[in-house]
């Protein structure tokens, strides 16, 4: 008996026997049953179809009415259907069919299938760069539709983002927009980190803060400057620069050029500051394979190409 | 002085099916709204879909069906045995007892309490509620049985009588698990990983094949034959039917776990059980549609037998569709779709919830003294109002899960899929907008179906009555002689 088939809570053989045993011998139980009322229709029947001669609650009484036959065909092809089935497919713990199917090999063979039919594709476009692919009308097709498949959920169907997620049309990049740079946020995702500042900034720090970085956008803001800006030289510059412009290399924000992942509201900013961010972007290097994530990337950077 | 039948606790149970038909078809309508305009849970907790789709699900199926099974079993294991109620105060606590699980389940659902289980949500405090009033259920049930003074038992009570049984061991086997805090609601099931999914199914599907199919067939063997007048059609065909649908359906749960987790074998023994399902079920259609032959007359002028007929209609229809969508190669299409919610609303609204209302209509004047309901017409109006909701529910649902299926499986010839998964929601909006349509006309029936009870009940001449326990009929089965000894 093969060993997968058990069930861990459930692992001796003898409950694959007694399944088996109580699956054969119910369907021809229920064939017994079917033949059980037929001998009878001819031993008293006739033609003459009687009522059973049992009465209750005054008037309620039954016929002694033949089975129709085709309800008995029906019940035997089906009955026949199941232990045909239970010879070819895996229907029991103890046998696993002779035409050895079974779901993983289905799965198997479909990817197969599809791999022979579209994997020379894709592996021609992996012979060509980003930037080529990006100009070539059916890779950017492809891409488009791999797409909205595995990114519209995030991303959204026109790639324009969301809060918490990077809209991939305007030309403000966390991790960098060159093709290699696409490319490897793609494969290998990432993960951008910004700490909470609340518990040591405190409620004024907080504000005082968040002031300054509005104003490095050169958005109209209240609040003490000069004390944000101090704070900001102390706390932010490590991984947002002095001039606040961000870096590439830690996913770091650009805080100068008014494009906010989270959202711009005066609140918003405030809270990322207080309670920090943990952004994630899936590795889809491994998941998807090669060939269609340097379609992707084509088709993220001709995105920011169109203007 | 004549004994009379016990009728309080069937009064009680008509009422209350009536109240919680109306209450658990309100919050499907909500819901089904807000999956039409998601805005409409108004970001509330407690008013969103994962919320109170539980909250539908129970309270049209154990509050709405069980109140309609609790009353017309109540009602039927009487008549049928010319006896009364066995343990009247155990099948009072039985009414009490149900209300309050129904009560529980309306405010812990909404409040986030659950088990994830399908149709198993409540947690263990209420769940052993349930199996200590279920198994009042049965030794009211069964007690009565024993007390019956007509030798043979009504085909009517092999199906209650499988329904209760069965459903006692479903709920104790599925709900095993155990507690870890009494005030946070908390439970850990007794089974781990694709084990709880199989014990889920081996119940969920059970809950369906027992509560909603074996129960109810039960009401249509009596109500049935009372309402046409005519003999069941046949008493071998019952044999049959009856044996064969409670073997085969214990086996059918797996169906819901195709190409999952669980073992190949296991798959593929529930779609075979399944398919081997679809004549026994047929078995209860054909002996209920036959028992009209001599009386087709009478579905023009009785609007009760029309609930009756249609209900019987939609359950041949479901209990094909049922065995169809079991087979893999269909499954593969129809699973996770809106298909699957069209099967169920033709089981749940098309079967379920008209010959329940059907019973209901042909019950409650002979509750209270009546001989009949206090405005028919109102009852005609009430039956196509409902089938007109049916069908547009179920008919949107099918074509929006045949449109789903198709849609997810639909790819380019560069081997990419066709639609994302948010076309193919954007595509389903409108059938369910229809579909919420369907349920609000659905839902109103009920409300005509409410004041035409209200006016029966409360009318001038009308009081609750419990009916004298006639003789039985004298048998006149065909006995086999004694052989008498020999002539020396």
């Amino acid at each position: 008996m093969p060993e997968y088939n058990l069930l861990s809570d459930f692992s001796s053989p003898l409950w694959a026997w007694f399944i088996f045993i109580v699956t054969v011998g119910g369907i021809f139980w229920c064939f017994y049953l079917l033949m059980s009322q037929t001998k009878l229709a001819t031993k008293e029947g006739g033609d003459k179809i009687q009522t059973t001669g049992h009465k209750w609650d005054e008037d309620i009484e039954e016929l002694n009415t033949p089975i129709p036959r085709w309800w008995m065909q029906l019940f035997i092809a089906t009955n026949i259907f199941g232990l045909v089935y239970l010879v070819l497919y895996p229907g029991s713990a103890i046998f696993d069919g002779v035409l050895g199917w079974s779901q993983v090999g289905q799965y198997n063979t479909e990817m197969e299938v599809a791999e022979k039919k579209y994997g020379e594709q894709y592996t021609n476009y992996l012979k060509q760069n980003i930037v080529t692919l990006a100009k070539n009308k059916d890779a950017i097709k492809t891409g488009g539709r791999l797409f909205s498949t595995y990114c519209t959920q995030c991303h959204g169907t026109d790639a324009g983002g969301g809060p918490g997620f990077p809209n991939l049309r305007d030309s403000s990049w966390l991790w960098g927009g060159k093709p290699e740079q696409i490319s490897q946020t793609i494969n290998s995702g990432r993960r951008g980190t910004m700490p909470a500042w609340g518990a040591v900034l405190g409620e004024s720090g907080v504000k005082n803060v968040t002031a300054y970085v509005m104003s490095l956008s050169g958005r109209k803001t209240s609040g003490d400057l000069k004390a944000g800006e101090e704070k900001f030289k102390q706390l932010c510059i490590g991984c947002h620069t002095a001039k606040g412009t961000g870096n590439i290399a830690l996913g770091a924000p650009n805080l100068t050029d008014n494009s906010w992942l989270y959202g711009s509201s005066r609140r918003t900013i405030a809270k990322s500051i207080s309670e920090g961010r943990n952004g994630r972007m899936p590795a889809f290097g491994d998941f998807l394979g090669k060939g269609k994530t340097h379609l992707l990337a084509a088709y993220v950077y001709s995105l920011s190409q169109e203007k | 002085m004549h004994e009379t039948y016990n009728y309080k606790v069937v009064r009680q149970f008509s009422i209350m099916t009536v109240v919680w038909g109306i209450v658990g078809m309100l919050v499907g309508v909500i819901i089904a709204s807000q999956l039409a305009w998601p805005a409409l849970n108004f970001d509330v907790p407690w008013l969103t879909f994962s919320r109170l789709r539980p909250l539908h699900t129970n309270a049209v199926i154990f509050a709405f069906g069980g109140s309609a099974l609790f009353a017309t079993s109540y009602y039927i294991v009487q008549r049928t045995s010319h006896a009364k109620l066995f343990a009247p105060a155990l099948a009072s606590f039985t009414f009490w007892g149900w209300q309050l699980v129904i009560v529980l389940a309306a405010i812990t659902l909404p409040m986030g309490f659950s088990t994830a289980k399908e149709y198993a949500e409540l947690e263990w405090p209420i769940d052993i509620l349930i199996a200590v009033v279920w198994v009042s259920y049965a030794i009211v049930f069964f007690g009565t049985i024993v007390k019956r003074k007509v030798k043979h038992i009504y085909v009517a009570n092999w199906f209650l009588g499988s329904f209760i049984l069965t459903v006692a061991v479903l709920h104790i086997g599925n709900s095993a698990a155990l507690p870890v805090s009494l005030l946070g609601m908390k439970s850990y099931s007794a089974y781990a990983g694709v084990q709880d999914a199989m014990v889920q199914w081996w119940y969920g599907h059970n809950a369906v094949g027992f509560f909603l199919t074996a129960g109810f067939l039960g009401m249509m063997y009596y109500f049935m034959p009372k309402a046409a007048g005519r003999p069941i059609y046949s008493y071998r065909l019952s044999v049959v039917h009856f044996w064969a649908l409670a073997f085969t359906y214990i086996w059918a749960g797996p169906h819901h776990l195709l190409y999952t987790a669980l073992p190949d074998w296991t798959q593929s023994l529930g779609m075979i059980m399944s398919l081997i399902l679809l004549a026994p079920s047929w078995g209860g259609m054909i002996n209920g549609i036959m028992t009209l032959s001599g009386a087709w007359d009478k579905l023009r002028t009785d609007p009760i037998l029309k609930f009756l007929v249609v209900a019987i209609s939609f359950y041949g229809m479901s209990t094909f569709e049922g065995p169809m969508m079991a087979i893999k190669t269909v499954n593969a299409l129809s699973h996770y779709t809106d298909w699957t919610i069209g099967h169920v609303h033709a089981g749940a609204l098309g079967w379920v919830a008209m010959i329940s209302i059907g019973s209901m209509y042909f019950l409650i004047p002979r509750l209270f003294g009546k001989t009949r309901m206090y405005s028919v017409r109102l009852i005609e109006l009430h039956f196509w109002i409902s089938t007109l909701g049916v069908v547009l529910y179920i008919a949107s649902m099918w074509v929006s899960g045949v449109m789903q299926g198709l849609m997810w499986r639909a790819t380019n010839s560069d081997g990419t899929l066709t639609y994302s998964f948010i076309e193919s929601v954007a595509a389903m909006h409108p059938f369910y907008v229809t579909r919420t349509i369907g349920g609000l006309i659905f839902l109103s029936g009920m409300f005509l179906m409410a004041y035409n009870v209200w006016k029966t009940v409360r009318a001038d001449d009308a009081s609750p009555v419990d009916a004298i326990i006639p003789e039985p009929a004298i048998d006149t089965s065909p006995v086999d002689a004694i052989i008498p000894e020999p002539a020396q």
